[in-house]
């Protein structure tokens, strides 16, 4: 019987990390109510205790099954103690607590190595594993669990005599007396004798009391510990006896069990809720239902059943977007993924940094795309840990500053539209604008002379090779800058911005698209070619008044739309290709807002709203300015799908004038029908 | 073959145990606290239940008295997985009316094992 237990791996690794975050949480709570009591010992919550508990042992229990024996190693003794703390022989005070997270972390580094079978930091382990050991010397036992050496002893050919008889009870738990002479019959030849001189008489007896006794003699290659093995579960509830017959001539053998270290493949995998999948269940359901109507719509078509088929049709459309909508869910993962981490950062870097600092979350159940929870981590730590050094003052200065002493944080999240909007707010004394004004003229970023406005100043902090840290810590100045953070944020199709109040703290705000995969747009004609927009980018569309255009000098074309001036960019102009029509009466102009900024758009036509797929351009092709991404549209034809951020940088940045200026010596010219074949 | 419930709040176990008795042509249902085991069996009765000790909302220990006062359950054999550092917890099972246990590690075949063992 082989079974590979590595098909189990992925869900131990999933739900071990999974509890130790649980874990890690339950600590903090210990730990804040150890500080909200002001006394060195709580007395915690038992119903806490035993969350943590479980999590250590649920740890224990899978890692030794699987085989990872050093995480069991330590499992086990993280739970010895975590036993003991819920026994009260040993008390949480903050000490024990921070030597616990620190077990946590180990726990989790050796997890995570045996899932990617990159080497731990030993000795660091080591050290917290002696730590724990200490924690409780009196009961200090070091039994370390160990899955692959379990040595059977050699067994020998003997007899033996048996004589067992059961409690009365035998029968309420379950037992049987047939399976215990029936496993002593498979270790060897077994003669058994019924022993029924407890028997009461017939109208006495209670059909579920065990009355019976047995004498039996054993002989074959058995030990002394084997038969007791087969009467362990019974042994409590009978009369046992055990004595040899004949020793025979002992036959010596070692078994020495062996497994291979198995390095697990890596599979990313997804859970997905129960609800979730009914409802793709329920869909598909639809969606058949509407197809064997379609077909018998056609099986027996006349024209008068055209209206009917056009409501089949129609029918057919919303189950399909249904369908895609749930299927798109099923990649959808609350923020908490993301979230989490941050009680225990924020407690360990304000400690670091002699700061006190509480932090608030709220919104984590709000849904994104797993990719974009994935790589929206990095960027998120970045932020918090900004607001930790440079936001927040240490206690000494809150409270010159007439404030509490103890600062905070807040991590909100909520879905705006067809974004999710995460800020990270903080109480500190906000940006100091004039430093930031010395450090970039200091540093050649900006001119001296220049006048800038509180919002262009805050701006600055997102200038490469910008950092304002007097010492440059561990915590924030790494060599990462607030520049990186954007550019992986707008990576993933979002936008961070940062409001600074003085004395009352700043405030970012990222802006995320809930999937990478699909996007809603609507479609525009450029020429003969199609074009997509993003739809959430639209604020409008107007008819083009060219008395409306100016030109300032030394900048590009200006839109006056109700004495607002829009940059005018005549997207055929910087794609290269012939308009309609030369005469701008003709065409559209649509008006596109990204980061606050604003754009007008100038194309020949508006063709519809559509969903559209989105395929890179970067694997396929490479990064081409103004276009974020291509699509395949229904009669198979390729669109470029338009970056409205990027359009309106360039706009403002004078870049769009300058493409269009050169755009000879772009390479290729993108359009649908140049572009490579992008599936 | 026999119908058998693993009741266990650590979905990798419950899935190996599934696995492993499903591979030998027994039908397995899971349940992930000693609740919703005891819900399940209220309505349907099986032939073995395997149940972890420490579980939330219901531990395995509080499942086997109550198993023990249904009429249905009276004789099903109930096997707790335990560890080796377990001693009271298997006493305080095998008092509340549990038929064996199987000591945590084990590997399929040790699993296969016991249950023949109980199922006969």
């Amino acid at each position: 019987m082989a079974i590979d237990m590595r098909q189990f791996h992925q869900t131990f690794f999933e739900e071990s990390l999974e509890g130790l975050a649980g874990m890690e949480t339950e600590l903090l709570h210990l730990e804040k109510a150890a500080n909200d009591s002001g006394q060195e010992n709580v007395q915690a919550d038992p119903e806490i205790l035993n969350t943590i508990f479980r999590g250590a042992h649920s740890i224990k229990g899978g890692s030794s099954t699987f085989g990872f024996n050093e995480v069991a190693a330590f499992a086990h003794v993280l739970e010895s103690r975590l036993d003991a703390l819920r026994e009260g022989k040993i008390l949480p005070n903050r000490q024990v607590i921070g030597l616990l997270l620190l077990a946590v972390d180990c726990l989790r580094n050796l997890i995570l190595s045996a899932k990617t079978g990159q080497a731990v930091d030993k000795p660091s382990i080591e050290a917290v594993y002696t730590h724990l050991e200490r924690l409780e010397n009196e009961n200090a036992e070091s039994t370390v669990i160990n899955n692959s050496s379990t040595v059977v002893a050699p067994p020998k050919s003997s007899s033996w005599r048996i004589v067992f008889q059961p409690q009365r009870r035998l029968f309420h738990t379950g037992n049987d007396p047939a399976r215990v002479l029936r496993e002593l019959a498979a270790l060897g030849s077994l003669k058994v004798q019924l022993n029924a001189a407890d028997l009461p008489a017939w109208e006495q007896m209670n059909p579920e009391e065990c009355y019976l006794a047995w004498d039996l003699e054993l002989t074959g290659n058995v030990t002394r510990d084997m038969i007791q093995e087969v009467f362990e579960w019974v042994i409590n509830d009978s009369r046992l006896e055990i004595t040899p017959n004949l020793p025979h001539a002992a036959r010596v053998e070692t078994i020495a069990a062996k497994e291979a270290a198995i390095v697990d493949a890596h599979n990313g995998s997804i859970r997905v809720s129960i609800p979730k999948v009914d409802a793709l269940i329920n869909m598909v359901g639809e969606l058949v239902i509407t197809q064997s109507m379609l077909s018998q719509l056609a099986a027996q078509f006349t024209l008068e059943n055209l209206p009917k088929l056009f409501i089949g049709l129609a029918q057919l459309e919303r189950n399909t977007r249904e369908l895609q909508e749930s299927v798109m869910r099923i990649r959808m993962l609350p923020l908490s993924f993301a979230f989490n981490r941050f009680p225990r950062m924020v407690r360990d870097m304000s400690e670091k940094l002699g700061k006190q600092v509480e932090l608030y979350i709220s919104g984590e159940q709000t849904e994104l795309d797993k990719t974009v929870i994935e790589r929206i981590n990095d960027p998120l730590v970045h932020l918090v840990r900004n607001c930790l050094d440079h936001g927040i003052e240490s206690p000494a200065e809150r409270i010159a500053a007439g404030k509490s002493a103890v600062g905070k944080i807040e991590l909100k999240a909520y879905q705006k539209g067809g974004n999710v909007v995460i800020e990270i707010r903080d109480d500190g004394h906000g940006l100091q604008h004039e430093r930031i004004f010395a450090k970039a003229v200091e540093r050649g970023l900006i001119n001296p002379e220049a006048k800038l406005s509180p919002e262009e100043i805050a701006e600055i902090i997102f200038l490469p090779g910008f950092s304002t840290a007097e010492t440059v810590s561990d915590i924030s100045g790494r060599g990462v800058g607030m520049d990186i953070v954007r550019n992986n944020i707008r990576g993933l199709g979002g936008n961070v911005e940062i409001a600074s109040h003085s004395g009352t703290g700043i405030c970012f705000t990222v802006r995320l698209p809930l999937t990478l995969a699909i996007l809603d747009g609507l479609s525009v004609l450029i020429g003969s070619h199609t074009y997509i927009l993003p739809l959430v980018s639209i604020v409008e569309s107007v008819r083009v008044r060219p008395e409306l255009i100016s030109r300032p000098a030394g900048g590009g074309e200006l839109f006056s739309l109700r004495k607002e001036y829009l940059p005018f960019i005549r997207l055929h102009k910087l794609f290269g290709i012939e308009p309609r029509s030369p005469d701008l009466n003709q065409g559209l102009l649509v008006v596109v807002e990204a980061d606050g900024k604003k754009a007008g758009l100038y194309v020949d036509d508006l063709l519809g709203q559509q969903q559209v797929v989105i395929k890179s351009l970067e694997t396929h092709y490479r990064k081409v300015d103004g276009i974020s991404a291509a699509t395949i549209l229904g009669d198979g034809t390729v669109a470029m799908i338009l970056d409205v951020a990027g359009l309106i940088r360039m706009a403002h940045t004078g870049g769009v004038r300058f493409i269009m200026e050169d755009r000879h010596h772009m390479p290729v010219t993108v359009n649908a029908a140049s572009a490579p074949n992008l599936n | 073959m026999a119908t058998i419930l693993t009741v266990d709040d650590t979905a990798s176990m419950r899935q190996m145990i599934s696995f492993t008795l499903n591979s030998v042509g027994h039908e397995v249902i899971q349940a992930s606290d000693g609740k919703e085991a005891l819900d399940i069996l209220q309505q349907k009765k099986v032939d073995l239940v395997i149940a972890d000790v420490n579980m939330p909302n219901m531990d395995g220990i509080t499942l086997v008295k109550s198993l023990r006062a249904l009429v249905e359950y009276k004789f099903t054999p109930i096997l707790m997985l335990t560890t080796e550092s377990q001693d009271t917890k298997r006493q305080q099972g095998k008092t509340a009316g549990a038929t064996g246990w199987i000591v945590k590690p084990f590997n399929p075949e040790q699993l296969l094992n016991v249950v023949k063992k109980v199922l006969g």
